[in-house]
């Protein structure tokens, strides 16, 4: 039970879009009326991708749904995406726990997108077309930046999906009562055929209809919980301090984020992490132009937001319904599960068995979809930017390299199961904090540089973004997560949880300086190229357009 | 992209205009994004008890209001960006498309 909290303290970026459930869990006894849901699901989905399968015929269609994904559809997948298991149980479990900490993590979760929306989304969806190395690449040598920007992605994708895979073993060991062998066998097998057959198209539809159906329980929770006490926030507050443990402590910040660094460091971790994540960036070249690209972030925002201010009142109806319920407590009298399960709880203590399986059903669903997301975008960083630009530099004819990104979506997956199996036992409570840090460090200032910055050039992109890859992983292999609670030392070397700070400050510093010192004749007409490239970004020019169905 | 395409949308008042507009106006949003949030962070870093003072005689704080406001701040900048940039710059953006057409079949009799 212990374990299964090192996360929440340990690394709040892993409540993002992934993250996992730590340590030994019980089995459950079978739940049947979650099981019948999930399998409704199931079924839904299985015949989307059916229906999506005989409209992907082209690249295109495979990695951007052909480009003809609305606004309000992409910012519901997005939201999708940010709304992970661990999102909605890591968040509603912290508030239950500290109360206002969980608030103060939601809010770093969220901060990002506006900049996103400012800074990237507009500038990506005209420059690119299928990855984020597309753009990082326009103007620079696609070997060697597809290369970084691949190894970037690849790394960032397998690190989320390791995490994804062990959650969701274990969340569906606890929920309904399957053995965990079996649990990442099924998740792996059902993103496998999403993925492959229903490419980009599949996944979207996949995380929207999770996206509603997490929104709507959501609100339903929030709103019994409401209910009961007339919808009085004081009323909640005031109950919620009685019952708690720590009492008022819960109505202010608990210390999880005590020195200006780490603040800074988390901080910057979570904006240029979102920024720098390989599946939320492939969402922006679903939709058809800028304009559709900004309407997305908007409405994901809003539905993160919305989302955030529900785990909030699930979390302090928690305290109040659950903790005092003795049916949910052990021998103990701490929560049967662990505190990630207060959401759980609460479904079964508002709306009694049926809700308990729509909720665990849900959770499920929401397991599939971001799993199906993080495939999609390592299987697209394999076929697109190693395989047909690297490998075979550009001349590659669309169903060849389909083909390749389809062997890739099951290589991905198989790869997911096999370590997810392997990792069962471990700690993995680093990784997804790990892939934060390499998606600020390596992808973000490269791809945001190429951008911004017309005095880039080659050289300083693949030097800058691989110190700054470089000095992510060796951060948080000294630093005290890895380094005292995996390794056992005594201190850290590095005293910090969160690198970022440090290891964008490489990225940048050494990108510029090894820009500005490329006197080479290719750096020169990387430079000039700019020119061409901001038009383009600035207008949308010659961007690639939507694709009519 | 030809050099003289480059040139005609370089030198057109109206691209010039949404560059440096746009530019402005996604800098100060992003500007006020990053001072709302790291003024809250670092709050909490420095001096956690100032969000946990209680408002009046009840048990909720400060925090809470300031917290829900700052989700509330970060949709309503989306929201003003995205009705600016598809209003008024997206109109200024299609103009220097349609002129840069025109002036290209222009030259090309």
């Amino acid at each position: 039970m212990k374990q299964l909290l090192v996360l929440l303290f340990a690394l709040p970026a892993a409540l993002m879009a992934s993250g996992a459930i730590e340590g030994a869990v019980e089995k459950q006894p079978l739940n049947i009326s979650a099981i019948v849901m999930f399998l409704v699901f199931v079924g839904a989905t299985l015949g989307i991708t059916y229906w999506a399968a005989k409209r992907t015929k082209t690249a295109k269609d495979f990695y951007t749904a052909g480009g003809g994904i609305t606004g309000f559809q992409n910012g519901m997948a997005i939201a999708g995406d940010y709304m992970s298991a661990a999102s909605f149980l890591g968040i509603s479990g912290l508030v239950y726990l500290k109360g206002y900490d969980g608030l103060i993590y939601s809010i770093g979760f969220l901060v990002g997108w506006p900049l996103i929306l400012f800074l990237v989304a507009e500038r990506l969806r005209n420059l690119g077309k299928y990855t984020f190395a597309d753009v990082a690449s326009f103007r620079l040598k696609q070997t060697p930046i597809r290369t970084l920007a691949a190894f970037g992605s690849i790394a960032t994708v397998t690190l989320y999906l390791i995490a994804q895979m062990v959650g969701s073993g274990k969340l569906i060991q606890i929920l309904f009562g399957l053995p965990y062998e079996v649990a990442v066998i099924l998740v792996g097998i059902l993103m496998i055929l999403y993925v492959t057959f229903g490419g980009m198209l599949a996944t979207t539809w996949v995380q929207i209809i999770k996206a509603g159906l997490l929104l709507s329980g959501a609100t339903f929770m929030a709103i019994a919980v409401m209910a009961h006490f007339g919808f009085s926030f004081e009323a909640l507050f005031a109950k919620a301090v009685e019952v708690h443990p720590t009492h008022d402590a819960i109505m202010s910040p608990g210390g999880l984020v005590s020195d200006p660094v780490s603040a800074i460091s988390l901080g910057i971790a979570l904006m240029f992490g979102t920024a720098g994540l390989p599946h939320i960036l492939m969402r922006f070249f679903t939709v058809s132009d800028a304009k559709e690209a900004r309407k997305s972030v908007f409405f994901a925002t809003g539905f993160i937001g919305y989302f955030y201010i529900l785990t909030f009142i699930i979390g302090f109806g928690a305290i109040v319904m659950v903790a005092t319920n003795p049916h949910y407590l052990d021998a103990a009298g701490a929560l049967i599960g662990g505190n990630n399960m207060a959401a759980i709880h609460l479904s079964h203590a508002v709306g009694g068995n049926f809700f308990l399986g729509f909720i665990s059903a849900v959770a499920f669903a929401t397991i599939l979809a971001v799993v199906s997301g993080l495939t999609l975008a390592g299987a697209s960083a394999i076929s697109h930017d190693l395989y047909a630009n690297v490998f075979r530099r550009g001349q590659v004819d669309e169903m060849q390299e389909m083909r390749i990104s389809k062997m890739a979506t099951v290589a991905m997956g198989i790869v997911a199961i096999f370590l997810g199996i392997a990792f069962e036992k471990q700690n993995i409570a680093f990784m997804v904090g790990l892939a934060f840090a390499i998606a600020a460090s390596a992808n973000f200032p490269v791809l945001f540089l190429s951008m911004y910055w017309k005095k880039l050039t080659t050289r300083g992109a693949v030097i800058g973004g691989s110190l700054g890859l470089a000095t992510a992983v060796l951060l948080v292999i000294l630093g005290p997560i890895v380094w005292v609670d995996i390794l056992g030392n005594a201190e850290a070397v590095f005293p910090y949880k969160y690198p970022a700070l440090f290891s964008v400050a490489v990225a940048f510093i050494g990108i510029w300086f090894f820009s500005v010192t490329d006197s080479s004749a290719d750096g020169e007409a990387e430079r000039e190229a700019f020119e061409a490239q901001n038009i383009r970004s600035q207008t949308g020019i010659g961007a690639e357009g939507a694709v009519s169905h | 992209m030809t050099q003289e395409m480059i040139d005609h949308i370089n030198s057109n008042p109206k691209y010039q205009r949404l560059v440096r507009e746009r530019s402005a106006f996604a800098w100060k949003l992003s500007i006020v994004m990053l001072v709302v949030y790291f003024a809250f962070i670092l709050t909490i870093a420095f001096d956690p008890s100032l969000l946990g003072t209680e408002m009046g005689s009840g048990v909720t704080t400060v925090g809470i209001p300031v917290g829900i406001a700052i989700i509330f701040i970060a949709f309503i900048l989306t929201g003003l960006y995205v009705r600016r940039a598809n209003g008024e710059f997206d109109a200024l953006s299609r103009d220097v498309k349609a002129e840069l057409e025109r002036e290209l079949a222009k030259e090309a009799k």
